[in-house]
């Protein structure tokens, strides 16, 4: 049976795809069509070449269950996400404007603290910051840069504006599947990438080569970059061999890699001690260096944080970078945007309510039925509150828990994620998505073509963690520019 | 190529190597024991004192056959059993997965899967020597497949000296099974010198070559040269030997490991033939630890570089 765009319902919802039932939007005109087209059999044929393209690639992602670690395959719906390109352009900006205003808000922390001295950062926010160190304090690395590889969460509401809900600024992970979710797309649909303007997004390597790069300290022309994994149990362990191998770095673990007496880094290779340049590390601060953080990690090198201190290695990012990775932290974005660029945000926040005033802790006691807590530190959507689906024990322990700590906790509305065709069951139905950018500041700043769109597989999900049940898609920015 | 990844590439190489050589010596053992009447002093105690395991007595009683094909083959307290071997094999490769093309990592973890089924119940196989004869089999698979799929350079290389290291103890060792019995056994024992060597010769698939070599009736002394020092037979030491040399010729800083191999060339090339009894038992013992020399010269050259050496 073919597919009829008058039956699919978005329920209300944003779609990305069609505006109305039945009329697909002008970037996603030829999709809608050429998916019609095709019809259910064909569709499912599809999706069996794309698992069987992800099986014989290899994409995987790692799951603790049972004491055991599994390598599972990637989920992925094989009906990409449209974005147009105009409509990009402005997120693009958007996304700069943000990373650059963070990165000047972390050097300010940990150098003049400008920002809490003209009180526009509350100094207890700081004080109370789990993620800023303060042995950092005084330095200053290249470029003024301390979060070299942001990824953004991007959600779209009902009405279809663009919110950021929260910036990764420690180790986001993702951008490995956006690039594979791409490769077995276009194998999939091959046709499509012939007859439109679809950005590829397969640059992402030499961009983050190149600005890796540019913060090598010592000025040679094929500085040594490495990739420090904390080794094949960790969850993104594929990301992190598939990054080393599109880069030409060495993917090495923390115990190939030792501090000389001259405080410069070293690997340990069948030639010898090899001097490091350059350091992606997928390793949280915690456990980075021995010496200055948890004194029993060994995932990380004795006297790093020495070496990165006094300039001879350069580590992205940067320790400490965290700081500005935090969900109270987050709510301050659109200040910290006008104090240090006196811009206007480009992307908005989504309304906020911070437990630690008074007065908006009030307003989320009484309507915890209806907000979604989050607490500050936590990432892959683990201790929150998602109100409308929390029993009232749960709602109970949370008002106890905010009362006791409200430092750690702010409050959001419930937002009516946009939603995309997604295949169901052989049908096409709409499904809840997200999106994460990633963006790359060294010299330059640089933005990815779309970044991962994450769906919530079950129906009226919203919870998109691959660890919880969610899937994800290929984005597509599409210009439209000449088909007007 | 990182000290770990190299370190790891030759492990790999080495426990597929010796599962493999487990399996041929507790093959052998068994149709020994099959062969030779009671009385001539051969002991299954002897094959745990051969395969170099200390843990033995401190895990069980007796020393009689279950318990040490037990000890040999599923015992995961035994590092060297077969079962311990396929899981450090398999987790050496499952950690250079980005070197190791992908069958070979494939074939690795059936192989692993195969063993556990095998050797991981309460009971062993019904079907012994089959069973072991599979696993060489499949460990054979995976060598050739590592020599025809991978790339010739500094990892296979490794890879390479791992295995021959490990294939030229052994070798040293189930030569040793021969003498030990001479030695236990006495004069008694003469007379049946005969099937006592092709059945060595035979756990290391070294029948046929041997005859084509040797054209004579089999004679302890010929078969122990012939294991030790001929040049062309792949599972003779002084072959082995040959191999590692090969590949050390394009590693770095490799003189102090060159000069490692060639005192155990020399060495293996003296003259067996005049060594019987104790003496030839005792020559092994000397060459096992020049070949274990040259292990430990790999490892304190590649796999764990001083850091002030180059700065």
């Amino acid at each position: 049976m073919r597919i009829d765009w008058q039956k699919y319902d978005p329920d209300g919802n944003y779609d990305e795809l069609i505006s109305s039932p039945g009329y697909p939007r002008a970037a996603a005109r030829g999709l809608a069509g050429h998916l019609r087209s095709l019809g259910d059999q064909q569709l499912a044929r599809r999706q069996r070449m794309a698992d069987l393209a992800i099986q014989e690639m290899g994409i995987t992602f790692t799951v603790y269950s049972e004491g055991e670690n599994i390598d599972r395959a990637w989920p992925f719906d094989i009906i990409p996400r449209v974005i147009p390109a105009r409509e990009w352009q402005q997120v693009t900006e958007g996304l700069k404007q943000r990373v650059t205003a963070l990165n000047q808000l972390i050097d300010d922390l940990y150098n003049e603290q400008r920002i809490v001295k003209d009180k526009v950062f509350p100094r207890a926010l700081l004080k109370s910051s789990k993620n800023y160190l303060p042995q950092l304090q005084g330095s200053t690395p290249r470029y003024g840069v301390w979060a070299h590889i942001c990824g953004s969460d991007l959600v779209r509401d009902r009405d279809g504006t663009i919110y950021v809900l929260e910036d990764n600024l420690r180790v986001p992970s993702g951008v490995s599947y956006m690039i594979e979710n791409r490769s077995v797309t276009k194998r999939v649909f091959p046709e499509l990438f012939r007859k439109h303007e679809i950005e590829p997004v397969d640059d992402y390597p030499n961009q983050l080569f190149d600005m890796l790069a540019s913060l090598s300290p010592r000025p040679v022309e094929f500085p040594e970059i490495v990739v420090l994994t904390p080794g094949i149990y960790n969850s993104a362990y594929f990301e992190h061999s598939f990054l080393a191998q599109r880069i030409g770095a060495e993917l090495v673990e923390g115990s190939d890699l030792t501090v000389g007496d001259d405080d410069c880094v070293y690997m340990r290779t069948i030639h010898g001690p090899q001097r490091v340049d350059v350091i992606y590390r997928r390793i949280n601060d915690d456990f980075l260096d021995p010496e200055e953080f948890r004194p029993e990690s060994v995932l990380g090198v004795a006297g790093l944080i020495r070496a990165w201190r006094k300039g001879n290695v350069a580590l992205a990012n940067a320790p400490g970078a965290g700081v500005a990775d935090d969900k109270i932290v987050y709510t301050f974005v659109p200040e910290i945007i006008r104090y240090y660029l006196d811009q206007d945000p480009i992307i908005p926040n989504v309304p906020s309510y911070l437990c630690m005033d008074k007065q908006q802790r009030e307003h989320v006691l009484a309507n915890l039925d209806k907000l979604v807590v989050k607490p500050a530190n936590e990432s892959g959507g683990y201790g929150m509150l998602v109100g409308p689906h929390a029993s009232a024990a749960e709602r109970k322990k949370f008002a106890a828990l905010i009362r006791k700590s409200p430092r750690n906790y702010m409050a959001q509305p419930t937002l009516a994620l946009s939603t995309t065709p997604t295949l169901c069951d052989g049908k096409l139905e709409p499904r809840h998505v997200d999106l994460r950018p990633f963006i790359l500041q060294g010299e330059r700043t640089y933005v990815t073509a779309g970044g991962l769109t994450r769906v919530a597989l079950r129906k009226g999900s919203l919870v998109v963690n691959s660890s919880q049940g969610g899937g994800s898609k290929d984005t597509w920015i599409v210009d439209t520019g000449s088909a007007h | 190529m990182l000290s770990r990844v190299a370190e790891r590439i030759y492990w790999v190489a080495r426990y597929i190597e010796r599962t493999e050589n487990t399996a041929r010596l507790v093959n052998v053992y068994s149709d020994l024991m099959l062969d030779l009447p009671d009385g001539v002093g051969l002991q299954w105690r002897q094959l745990i004192d051969i395969s170099g395991a200390a843990n033995f007595s401190k895990r069980y009683r007796s020393a009689g056959e279950r318990n040490v094909l037990r000890f040999m083959l599923c015992d995961r307290d035994n590092p060297n059993s077969v079962l311990s071997c396929l899981a450090a094999a398999r987790e050496n490769v499952r950690t250079t997965r980005d070197l190791v093309p992908s069958e070979g990592w494939e074939n690795v973890n059936e192989l692993y899967l195969f063993g556990r089924k095998k050797f991981g119940a309460k009971n062993l196989p019904k079907g012994l020597y089959e069973v072991l004869s599979q696993v060489v089999g499949r460990c054979q698979q995976i060598t050739g497949l590592l020599a025809g799929t991978m790339s010739h350079g500094d990892a296979y290389r490794f890879l390479r000296i791992g295995r021959h290291l490990e294939r030229a103890d052994m070798t040293t060792r189930i030569v040793d099974v021969g003498s030990a019995t001479l030695i236990a056994s006495g004069a008694e024992i003469l007379r049946l010198e005969n099937r006592l060597w092709m059945n060595v010769l035979r756990a290391l698939s070294a029948y046929q070559m041997y005859r084509q070599h040797v054209r004579r009736r089999i004679k302890g002394t010929d078969a122990i040269a012939f294991l030790l020092q001929d040049t062309q037979f792949p599972r003779a030491v002084a072959h082995s030997l040959a191999e590692i040399q090969d590949s050390l010729q394009t590693l770095p800083r490799n003189d102090a490991t060159l000069r490692a191999v060639g005192r155990a060339r020399r060495l293996v090339n003296s003259d067996v033939r005049a060594l019987s009894g104790e003496h030839l038992h005792r020559f092994i013992d000397d060459l096992q630890a020049e070949i274990g020399a040259v292990h430990t010269q790999v490892e304190s050259t590649w796999f764990a570089p001083e850091l002030d050496e180059a700065v």
